[in-house]
């Protein structure tokens, strides 16, 4: 009975199974197992250090996990670099800002891109005619990215004369650019004011309208509270509960370590 | 228009010799100025765009001269298949170099780099038999493109001019494409870009070897427009001299990278009557460039003049909302 409904089940977009990473005698993560249904908005939340970015990190091959399994969309991620793993379907943003400052919005947004266009060097060297139907193409996916985080009015701007708040959305507007299947969001909300964040709710909303799954480490618990699916509580690299949210903050062990007190998140 | 300064940049090239007609210095140091802005602008590809530097460029200037001196003088190829050998051997060693060296970061790669340029340097030297040592190669053939020979300043400012346009327009075209905004990724952050799909180990090998093949094409020309190549002409001081045009015309600016070679090119020039103290005067003025406009000249200029146009804008009286 319960092979057969697991049968039938669709198998999760992400399963991460046993994930362990260590820095020398520090295990970042220790065992950490969870799985990701396509479609959701799931939140990784904890004290400091307890290893979400190091989750994040180990997610997208920025680290080699010393054991575990991580599974996307039925295939193992762990040993790929990180723009082949951008390749399958895994795009992100950073909790300090990796814009390139070196660059317009519009073109931070068309790196975005990358994956979905392929222009040869000699090609883009010579200007051929079907390059620049290329950049036109590319141009326009990214004006689409800018129009979903209400950004298209700066494309021309230079990234690094944003706002803060701002140049966090070009972040994810370049992440959405590439078409993920998953998006890994790094604590969108730091460093936003109340106005901000409440635009970043809604724009996570749409995200997840447009059929893209939602990973999203997050300190504000407001937001994580009224966007989110499900959760998953780290504390020293071990997962400490998972589940909806209206059962993660009954939990007194979350309560315990991290929510510090019995306070009603609802907004 | 995108390619609006180009244009203007080629028009004014194409009408110096026709305003100064018979004028040496406009077309022998123009000549030069040309093969340097090859060399710069490639290298700022590297050091401005990529963000990686090379202290040992004048090296694959340098094999694209031997390149040229070696096959034409001592087995006789027709120049045109000589250029052609040397751009395909200097590309292919830098292609074999570029992977282990461009693992390294900033000091390092410095280092490594600097120690490519030198090594380069003592096998023309030792390597006597080959190269003619440290007296160099004579006699080198005129350069022949399909049946004419270029010959006298005029036709080779022509040439040398033609090359350099043809580099130039290939860089801007290569900088605003998928494979340039790929490069100015790894410079921005190498770590979102690889996030973003880029191969980042493959695109530095790229304009590594892109860099090297334009050097390259700049030491067969000189080759054979000078019709002798010695060590000297490639050497450190090369090197740091290339580096310097692309820091003082401003990194990540390919008309900063002309200005710069234009710039440095006029200065040498200038400083010649200065003799000893020419140096010394280079030095002056290169501190000053970096404590008074650390962006570089051209980018420096630039914006100064995009902020005094905006302050203009602001002055009108904006209009009622």
């Amino acid at each position: 009975m319960t092979a057969l409904s697991s049968a039938l089940l669709p198998s999760p977009l992400l399963a991460v199974t046993g994930l362990e990473q260590s820095f020398g005698g520090v295990m970042a993560l220790a065992g950490v197992s969870f799985q990701v249904a396509e479609g959701l908005i799931y939140a990784v939340i904890g004290p400091n250090g307890a290893g979400k970015t190091t989750l994040f990190n180990a997610l997208c091959g920025f680290y080699q996990p010393s054991a575990g399994s991580i599974r996307f969309a039925d295939q193992e991620l762990l040993g790929l670099p990180p723009h082949r793993i951008a390749a399958r379907g895994i795009a992100r943003t950073f909790q300090n800002l990796q814009l390139f400052f070196n660059m317009t919005v519009v073109e931070n947004v068309m790196v975005g891109c990358h994956l979905r266009a392929r222009t040869h060097l000699l090609a883009a060297a010579l200007r051929l005619p079907w390059v620049q139907r290329q950049e036109q193409q590319l141009r326009e996916w990214a004006i689409a990215a800018l129009e979903l985080c209400e950004l298209a009015d700066r494309a021309g701007q230079p990234a690094g004369s944003l706002p803060y708040g701002l140049m966090k959305r070009v972040e994810i507007a370049r992440a959405l650019a590439a078409k993920p299947r998953l998006l890994l969001l790094d604590e969108p909300a730091a460093g936003l004011n109340d106005t901000e964040t409440m635009a970043l709710r809604d724009l996570i909303g749409r995200i997840r309208a447009n059929g893209v799954t939602v990973l999203l480490v997050e300190h504000h618990m407001p937001l994580v509270m009224g966007v989110s699916d499900r959760l998953l509580v780290l504390d020293y690299g071990s997962v400490l509960a998972e589940g909806a949210p209206a059962d993660i903050q009954a939990d007194p062990r979350v309560v315990a370590a991290y929510l510090g007190g019995a306070v009603n998140y609802a907004v | 228009m995108r390619l609006a300064g180009f244009y203007l940049f080629a028009l004014g090239v194409a009408l110096l010799p026709i305003l100064f007609p018979d004028n040496y210095f406009v077309i022998v140091v123009g000549a030069s100025a040309g093969l340097h802005v090859i060399l710069a602008v490639g290298l700022n590809l590297l050091m401005g765009y990529a963000g990686q530097i090379s202290l040992g460029h004048a090296a694959f200037f340098g094999m694209g001269a031997y390149a040229s001196a070696i096959l034409t003088t001592r087995f006789g190829w027709p120049s045109l298949l000589a250029l052609a050998a040397g751009l395909l051997a200097t590309g292919a060693l830098a292609w074999l170099f570029a992977r282990p060296i461009l693992r390294l970061r900033g000091h390092y790669l410095a280092m490594a780099t600097l120690g490519f340029g030198v090594i380069v340097h003592v096998i023309l030297v030792q390597a006597t038999q080959w190269t003619g040592g440290p007296d160099g190669l004579s006699g080198i053939p005129a350069l022949n493109l399909l049946g004419w020979r270029v010959d006298g300043d005029e036709q080779w400012y022509g040439v040398i001019m033609a090359a350099m346009l043809l580099v130039v327009w290939l860089t801007l075209n290569l900088v605003d494409s998928q494979v340039g905004r790929a490069l100015r990724a790894v410079h921005g952050s190498e770590f979102a870009a690889q996030m973003m799909g880029v191969d980042t180990g493959r695109a530095k090998t790229q304009v590594f070897v892109i860099s090297a093949l334009f050097a390259a094409f700049a030491g067969s020309l000189f080759a054979h427009q000078q019709a002798f190549v010695s060590p000297d002409s490639f050497n450190l001081t090369v090197s740091v001299e290339l580096v310097t045009m692309v820091v003082l015309g401003g990194l990540a600016s390919t008309f900063g990278a002309v200005c710069g070679a234009i710039a440095l090119t006029l200065l040498q020039q200038g400083l010649v009557v200065f003799e000893d103290y020419e140096m010394l005067i280079h030095g002056a003025l290169l501190m000053a460039v970096m404590i008074f406009m650390p962006q570089g000249l051209f980018v420096g200029l630039s914006q100064a003049a995009r902020r005094v146009r905006h302050r203009l804008k602001r002055r009108q009286p904006l209009p009622s909302t």
